[in-house]
């Protein structure tokens, strides 16, 4: 069992291990739809959500699998799981507002290969987190996707309008930045410690 | 018609299976040229061990998982093939896990979690879907195994600059006099980012150069 305390364990999710910035999580929506301020915040709450349910079933799945004796099938049931929670995510979100759902278009789908999700579930069962630290986790790990995904989002639509060399335009630009972001949170090491 | 021209004549019209190897190496680079499966390429890079070990165990799920794809591919169904494909390559990623573990306990722990996340590396379901389904065992062999060894350059690449800049030695085995600076920020997380922006550069600027030429 793990004794840290919810705000801790949020801050760490959120800020100092900030899954993309310093475990490189959830790189590829990271590279592809961090274009427009918009889009990524909606991104980042669709994957919020995605976080949050899967990791509640990953808690469940993982005791059970404890109590079978099979962890060798961890991997294999995780990755249903997620990948019927985005279906599930989907057809909501589809029939709640057709309008967020043409806006995040392929981008929904492919959340099931968003390795943030996969990793978190793993991390937590690593860690050993008790069902609400679980949750708390999730949320830590989705704010931090949701707030890189907009800082990246709002640095690129300001160098829009930069003059900027034709060889580093894309995901050049895109990857200095995402360097020099992750230094900028690396000030926040040790916040979380105690 | 001179001979060579014949011969890219029929390179056109129907790429042979050297042709699927070699693709992958440099003109379809995973990693510089597709940009796929960046999360591990940035993460485990820090040294150059690590690199190697991580590209070698994701070529072998990737040549395993087209091998497979590819002899099913009459038998999945079309509206559940992802599903069916992410089994596939679940199962021989666990496989791998449990390979990894028996072969060396150190690996297994400094490579963590990232040799199960090998599973949603997109590299290996972009193969599946984009070749194995639609070819022969064989050409997806060679596809996989040429895409296999341009991920294991690129990762091996990025993993020796940043040891070498980053810890002043190559292996583990020290390369510079006591003097050396070492450039921490190379094996932090930061450093990947710009290591691999470094090589896409290059990259870009040699594909630029051929362009004008």
């Amino acid at each position: 069992m793990n004794e840290e305390s919810f705000s801790q364990i949020f801050i760490n999710a959120s800020l100092v291990n900030n899954f993309v910035l310093a475990y490189f999580l959830g790189i590829c929506p990271f590279l592809g739809v961090s274009g427009k301020i918009d889009t990524s915040s909606k991104m980042g709450a669709a994957v919020t959500f995605v976080m949050l349910i899967s990791s509640m079933c990953a808690y469940g799945i993982h005791a059970l699998l404890v109590a079978i004796n099979a962890p060798f099938l961890q991997l294999i049931s995780y990755i249903v799981v997620i990948a019927a929670t985005v279906q599930l995510v989907e057809m909501f979100v589809k029939k709640m507002s057709p309008t967020l759902f043409k806006a995040l278009g392929i981008f929904l789908p492919l959340i099931t290969t968003n390795c943030a999700i996969l990793g978190l579930a793993l991390f937590q069962t690593n860690k050993g987190y008790d069902f609400l630290q679980s949750i708390v986790y999730a949320l830590g790990a989705g704010a931090g996707f949701t707030l890189a995904l907009v800082l990246i989002a709002g640095l690129r639509e300001q160098l829009e309008f930069a003059e900027v060399p034709n060889v580093i335009k894309g995901t050049v630009l895109t990857l200095m930045l995402a360097g020099i972001l992750s230094l900028t949170f690396m000030g926040f090491s040790g916040l979380g410690s105690n | 018609m001179s001979n060579q021209e014949i011969g890219k004549e029929i390179h056109k019209s129907a790429p042979s299976s050297t042709d699927e190897f070699i693709k992958g190496l440099w003109k379809d680079n995973p990693v510089f040229v597709q940009v796929l499966g960046m999360c591990p390429v940035l993460a485990v890079s820090n040294t150059a061990e690590n690199a190697l070990a991580m590209g070698i165990a994701t070529a072998f799920v990737l040549l395993m998982s087209n091998i497979l794809v590819s002899l099913l591919r009459h038998f999945i169904p079309k509206e559940v093939r992802i599903a069916s494909y992410v089994l596939i390559i679940a199962t021989f990623v666990t496989i791998t896990d449990y390979a990894i573990q028996s072969i060396s306990v150190d690996l297994h722990k400094s490579l963590g979690a990232f040799i199960f996340l090998i599973v949603v590396n997109c590299l290996i379901l972009s193969r599946a879907e984009a070749f194995a389904s639609k070819n022969t065992v064989g050409k997806s062999i060679m596809d996989a195994l040429g895409m296999g060894l341009g991920f294991i350059l690129a990762l091996f690449s990025l993993g020796a600059v940043r040891e070498i800049l980053g810890s002043g030695a190559f292996f583990g085995m020290s390369l510079f006099p006591d003097g050396f600076q070492k450039w921490v920020i190379m094996i932090l997380p930061a450093g990947g980012f710009f290591t691999l922006a470094a090589w896409l550069l290059i990259f870009n600027l040699i594909k630029q150069k051929r362009a004008i030429s």
